[in-house]
C-alpha cells in the first residue's frame, strides 16, 4: 500500500443487526487515501460510505481489519485521531437553537482554539462561507446550503490536516453545491488539506482527484475519475428516431443485447454499448440518428455493474393495469395553474406562477432551496390553499373540489412515507383502504402490487427492514394503489443506486406512456433529465420553462460548448440574482 | 483531565444554558410545571374532609336528636341536610348528593336514657374509601363528644372511665397541604433531573449533534459533566422556587434547617440526574426516553415515595419495592425537615441511601458512556 497515505484501511469489516439479521455494511475494505487532494468516496445509499467515515473518525469499532488515520490507529487511539482530523457528519452537527456565532464559539471551545487566534479565524471562515452577515441568526433559520457551510466552518476552526465530509451535498441545491465545492477546492489548494468526501451523486466524482467506488460494502474500483470514464469512451451515443418519443425509444432499447445502458436524457436516449460499435438493436431501427457523446462517470459505473452481471431489470409494459393512448396528448390539459400566489406573513413564497401540464407528460419543477417549489407542490396537492390564482387538476377547480381532485393523485417522495414497523402486506392494505378500496377491488390491487413489484417474498417483513430498492418499490406500489392518473414525485431517486434509479424511471416512463401525468420536484439533475419540460423557479417565480435540451442550448457560451443541465440551472439563477441586485 | 478541559467544559455549559433559555419546553418543565403542580396541590387537592354533605334522618324528631344534629352543624367537616325519611335519604345517597346518612331511630329518645345507650346508624358511600373512612371517623368523634358533653351537662360522669385526649404533633391543624407541598419538591426535581435530562440527551442523538460532539477532542466525561452541571443548577432553581412558594404562599412551616434541606436535595438531584443520564445511554429517541423516564422515575416518585400514599400502610411486597424508589428517601427527609425539624435519626440514614443511589446511577452512566456510535 501507499507509504504516504493519510488514511488507510486493511481488511476492514463492519456489520450491523437489522431486523434480526446481521447485515454487512463493509465487507473487507482495503484502500489508501493520499494526502493533499480531494478523494471521493462514491456510492449509492447503503453502500457503506457513512460506516466507513465513522470508522475513520473512531466512532465505531470494526468487526475485523484495521483503519489508520494520520498514522494513528483510529480505533484504539480514537481521542488522538479526533483531536487531529475534522469530520462533518451528514446532518452537519449544528445546534439549531444556537446562533451562527454561538455554534462557532462552542466548537472553538471544544476544539481548543486559543482565544487570541479566534477573531482572525472566524473572520476568515465567515468570509470564505459568505456567512458574515448572518452571525446573529439561529442556525435553525439558515437555508440548507448555509447550514452546510456553517457545519463545514465549525469543522475547519482548527485547520485539520484531514477533513472527512459525509455526504455534504445531499439535499442542497445546485448553486450551494457548487459553492461548497469551490470552498473544498480552495482548502486543498491553499492550505494543502487532505479531503475525503462521500457522495451518492455520481456527477460529483468528476470533481475529485481520485475516487473510491463503493458498492454494497465492497470497493469496486479506485482511480482517477477521468481515466475511469475514458474506459467507456467511444461506446456512448445520443440516439434519436424522428417521429418517435424518446421514452418509447428508450423502452425499446433497454435490456437489448449489446445495450449496457439506455437512458432518457432530454430529447434523446443515451445509449452505452458493450462494444465500440452501435448495438444491433440501434442500427436495426429505421431512420435512427446517432451522435457520439463524451463519457461520463455514471456510464462507467453502470458498465462496471453490468460486467458484474447486474443490469436494469426488463419491465412489463402494462404497469398500472391501464391501457390508454400513448404519448403526450397536446389536446388535453390535466393541470392548469394560472396566476398562482401564496403569502406567508408578508413574504410571497409563490408569486405569480403559471403553467399547464398535458396528459402523459413528465413535468419537472426545479429551484434552489426556498424558491417556492414545495409551496407550489403543496398547493397542487390541495394541502395548502393558494392566496390568489387558479389551479385546475383533472378539470376540477382545486378550491372547490380538493378532495375529489386528490382522489386522482398519487404521491411519493424519496423519504418513503411508509409505516416502517408495518409489514409490506400491512402497508399495502393500509394504503388501499386509505384510498377507499374495499373487498375484491382491494384484494385485486394488493395482488397486482405484490406481483408487479415482486414484493410477495417480503410479505411479513417490517418494511423498515427492506433493502432500499424494495422500500422504493413498496412506496411506489402504495402511491399507485388507487390507479391515479396524476403522479406527484418529490425527489424520488436522489441517492438511489443507479440501477434502482433506472428501474424506477422505467416504470415511470411506462406509466407516462399510458397517459399518467407526472409532476416531479427535485434538486437532482439526473431526475430533471427525464422530464419532458422543466420549470425553473427562483424567489417564487418561474425563470424559465422549456424542454431540458432547449434549456441546455440556451446556456451555451463560448467557453462552454456543451453545458450540462446544472450549468444551465446555475446560469439562470445567477442571472436572476444579478437582475434583482441591479 | 486532559489539557483544555476547562475551556471545553465551559463551552459545553454555556451551550446548555443557551439551549435551556431558548427551548420553551425546558422552561416549561423546569418552572411552569412546578408552579402548576404547586398551585394544584396547594389549592386544589386536599385529602381532608371539608363540608362533606351528609343526610340526617330523625325518625321521631325531638329535643335530643335536634341537640345532636346541632352539634354536627357546628363543625366545618360536614354540610348536614335534614331529611324526612330513609327512602328520601337513600335516594340522595344513590344520586351522590350526600356521602353518608346518619339515622336516629324512632326510639332514640327512650334508649338514650337507658344504661345500654342508644345505637345510631351510619351509612356511608364507600366508593371513595378515603372520604368514607374520614366520615366514619368524624361521626364517631362527634357522637363521642356529644355523649360526653350531655353526661357532663347532667352532672354525670361519662360511661367510660378513661378519656382520650388526642394531641396532633407536627401538623396540628392536620392540613394535608403541609405534607403534600414539601413532597412536591421530590416530584419536581425528578422531572428536571430525570425526565428533562433524559430527553435533552436523546435530542442530541436525534438531531445528530452527539456525533459531532464525539469527534471533537471533548471526552465523554466532559460531555456528561456539561449536562450534569447545567441541569444541576436548573434543578436547584426549581428547588428554590418550590421552597419559596411553599413557605411564602402556602405558609407551610420549614422547621428544619434550609441548608440541610439544600444538601439533601442536592444528593437527590444527583441521583435523579444519574437516572436520567442512565436512561439516555440506553435509548436514543426523545419519545422513548421520555416514556421510560416517566414510567421508571416520575410515576414511582408520585405513587411509591410516600408523597401521597403512606408507605407504612402499603402491602409488604409494595413496601419492599419502595426501597428501590429514590424519591422515597428524599420524601421522608423533606417531610421531616419541613414539619418536624432536624431529626437526624431520620435524615442521616435516608441521606446515606440517597448518596449511595446517586453514586450508583452516576457510576452506571459513566461506565456506559463511550465515544462510540455502535
Amino acid at each position: 500500500m501507499d507509504a504516504e497515505a493519510i488514511l488507510r484501511a486493511g481488511g476492514l469489516r463492519k456489520s450491523f443487526v437489522s431486523g434480526g439479521r446481521r447485515v454487512a455494511a463493509l465487507d473487507g475494505i482495503d484502500l489508501a487515501v493520499r494526502p493533499g487532494r480531494v478523494t471521493g468516496l462514491i456510492g449509492p445509499d447503503g453502500a457503506g460510505k457513512t460506516t466507513f467515515m465513522r470508522l475513520a473518525a473512531g466512532l465505531l469499532t470494526p468487526d475485523g481489519g484495521r483503519i489508520e488515520a494520520l498514522g494513528l490507529d483510529a480505533t484504539r487511539q480514537s481521542l488522538a485521531v479526533q483531536a487531529a482530523l475534522g469530520y462533518m457528519p451528514q446532518r452537519f452537527g449544528l445546534y439549531e437553537d444556537l446562533s451562527v456565532q454561538e455554534n462557532l464559539d462552542l466548537y472553538a471551545d471544544l476544539q481548543g482554539v486559543a482565544t487570541p487566534l479566534r477573531a482572525e479565524r472566524y473572520a476568515e471562515l465567515m468570509q470564505m462561507t459568505g456567512l458574515a452577515p448572518f452571525t446573529k441568526r439561529l442556525a435553525g433559520r439558515l437555508s440548507g446550503g448555509m447550514k452546510q457551510k456553517l457545519g463545514l466552518a465549525c469543522t475547519l476552526l482548527r485547520r485539520p490536516r484531514l477533513l472527512l465530509l459525509d455526504e455534504p451535498t445531499v439535499g442542497v441545491d445546485p448553486v450551494s453545491r457548487r459553492e461548497l465545492w469551490a470552498i473544498v477546492d480552495r482548502l486543498v489548494r491553499d492550505e494543502g488539506m487532505s479531503v475525503l468526501l462521500s457522495t451518492a451523486y455520481l456527477d460529483e466524482a468528476e470533481r475529485c482527484a481520485e475516487v473510491i467506488l463503493l458498492h454494497e460494502g465492497r470497493v469496486l474500483d479506485v482511480g482517477v475519475p477521468a481515466a475511469m470514464s475514458d474506459r467507456v469512451a467511444g461506446r456512448i451515443w445520443a440516439i434519436t428516431q424522428p417521429g418517435r418519443h424518446q421514452r418509447a425509444l428508450q423502452a425499446d432499447l433497454a435490456g437489448q443485447p449489446g445495450v449496457v445502458d439506455a437512458l432518457v436524457q432530454g430529447d434523446h436516449v443515451r445509449v452505452v454499448s458493450a462494444t465500440p460499435t452501435l448495438p444491433p438493436a440501434v442500427s436495426a431501427l429505421a431512420g435512427v440518428e446517432s451522435h457520439p457523446l463524451p463519457p461520463r462517470f455514471e456510464d462507467y459505473f453502470v458498465a462496471l455493474l453490468h460486467n458484474d452481471g447486474k443490469s436494469p431489470a426488463a419491465l412489463p409494459t402494462a404497469i398500472n393495469g391501464i391501457t390508454a393512448p400513448s404519448v403526450p396528448d397536446a389536446e388535453s390539459e390535466v393541470i392548469r395553474v394560472a396566476g398562482l400566489r401564496r403569502r406567508f406573513g408578508d413574504f410571497w413564497a409563490v408569486d405569480g406562477v403559471e403553467f399547464t401540464i398535458r396528459r402523459g407528460e413528465i413535468f419537472g419543477l426545479l429551484g434552489a432551496n426556498g424558491a417556492g417549489k414545495t409551496t407550489t407542490f403543496r398547493m397542487l396537492c390541495g394541502l395548502l390553499p393558494p392566496s390568489a390564482g387558479q389551479i385546475q387538476v383533472a378539470g376540477q377547480d382545486l378550491r372547490h373540489a380538493a378532495a375529489t381532485a386528490r382522489a386522482r393523485l398519487g404521491y411519493m417522495s424519496q423519504k418513503f412515507s411508509l409505516y416502517a414497523n408495518l409489514s409490506v402486506a400491512q402497508n399495502l392494505r393500509f394504503f388501499a383502504s386509505a384510498y377507499g378500496l374495499t373487498g375484491g377491488q382491494r384484494d385485486e390491487r394488493i395482488a397486482w402490487a405484490e406481483a408487479e413489484f415482486e414484493l410477495s417474498a417480503f410479505g411479513v417483513q417490517p418494511s423498515g427492514d427492506l433493502p432500499l430498492g424494495f422500500k422504493q418499490r413498496l412506496a411506489m406500489a402504495c402511491a399507485l394503489m388507487h390507479r391515479p392518473d396524476i403522479l406527484f414525485l418529490d425527489e424520488p431517486t436522489s441517492g438511489v443506486d443507479p440501477l434502482a434509479r433506472r428501474e424506477f424511471w422505467a416504470r415511470i416512463n411506462s406509466l407516462a406512456r399510458q397517459g399518467v401525468t407526472v409532476l416531479v420536484t427535485t434538486h437532482f439533475m439526473e431526475e430533471a433529465e427525464y422530464c419532458d419540460r422543466l420549470a425553473i423557479m427562483a424567489a417564487g417565480r418561474i425563470l424559465a420553462l422549456d424542454r431540458p435540451a432547449a434549456l441546455k442550448a440556451q446556456a451555451r457560451r463560448p467557453g462552454l460548448p456543451n453545458p450540462s443541465l446544472e450549468d444551465a440551472f446555475i446560469q439562470l439563477i445567477e442571472g436572476a440574482t444579478v437582475a434583482k441586485a441591479a | 483531565m486532559n489539557p483544555g478541559a476547562g475551556m471545553r467544559l465551559s463551552g459545553l455549559l454555556k451551550k446548555e444554558f443557551l439551549q435551556i433559555l431558548r427551548d420553551p419546553s425546558s422552561i416549561a418543565i423546569a418552572f411552569l410545571m412546578p408552579l402548576f403542580l404547586q398551585l394544584l396541590f396547594g389549592f386544589g387537592v386536599s385529602l381532608d374532609a371539608d363540608h362533606v354533605p351528609i343526610a340526617l334522618v330523625a325518625e321521631a324528631p325531638g329535643p335530643d336528636s335536634a341537640d345532636f344534629f346541632a352539634s354536627l352543624e357546628g363543625t366545618h367537616y360536614f354540610a348536614p341536610q335534614a331529611m324526612a325519611n330513609m327512602p328520601e335519604a337513600e335516594q340522595a345517597l344513590r344520586r351522590g348528593d350526600v356521602k353518608g346518612i346518619l339515622r336516629l331511630r324512632a326510639n332514640f329518645a327512650r334508649e338514650i336514657r337507658q344504661s345500654e345507650g342508644a345505637p345510631i346508624q351510619l351509612i356511608v358511600d364507600g366508593v371513595d374509601a378515603n372520604t368514607a373512612r374520614i366520615v366514619i371517623g368524624y361521626v364517631e368523634g362527634a357522637w363521642g363528644n356529644w355523649v360526653t358533653l350531655r353526661a357532663t351537662r347532667r352532672g354525670q360522669d361519662a360511661h367510660s372511665p378513661v378519656t382520650l385526649q388526642p394531641r396532633t404533633w407536627f401538623n396540628s391543624e392536620l392540613r394535608s397541604r403541609n405534607f403534600l407541598v414539601p413532597g412536591l419538591i421530590a416530584i419536581i426535581m425528578t422531572l428536571i433531573g430525570a425526565l428533562l435530562t433524559a430527553m435533552v440527551m436523546a435530542r442530541e442523538w436525534e438531531r445528530g449533534t452527539m456525533e459531532a460532539l464525539m469527534v471533537t477532542p471533548a471526552s465523554m466525561t466532559e460531555v456528561l459533566l456539561g449536562k450534569l452541571g447545567a441541569y444541576f443548577l436548573l434543578g436547584t432553581g426549581g428547588l428554590l422556587l418550590t421552597v419559596g412558594l411553599a413557605v411564602g404562599l402556602f405558609e407551610v412551616p420549614l422547621r428544619g434547617s434550609f441548608w440541610v434541606l439544600w444538601g439533601c436535595a442536592s444528593l437527590f438531584l444527583l441521583a435523579a440526574l444519574g437516572m436520567g443520564l442512565t436512561i439516555s445511554t440506553l435509548v436514543r429517541s426523545q419519545f422513548v426516553a421520555g416514556q421510560i423516564a416517566i414510567l421508571a422515575t416520575f410515576i414511582p416518585a408520585f405513587l411509591l415515595s410516600g408523597f401521597i400514599f403512606d408507605v407504612d400502610s402499603m402491602p409488604p411486597v409494595v413496601q419492599a419495592i419502595t426501597h428501590l424508589v429514590v424519591a422515597r428517601y428524599f420524601v421522608a427527609i423533606v417531610q421531616t425537615l419541613f414539619l418536624a425539624g432536624n431529626v437526624w435519626s431520620v435524615i442521616l440514614p435516608n441521606a446515606l441511601a440517597l448518596a449511595l443511589m446517586a453514586t450508583f446511577f452516576l457510576g452506571v452512566t459513566w461506565r456506559n458512556a463511550r465515544k462510540r456510535l455502535d
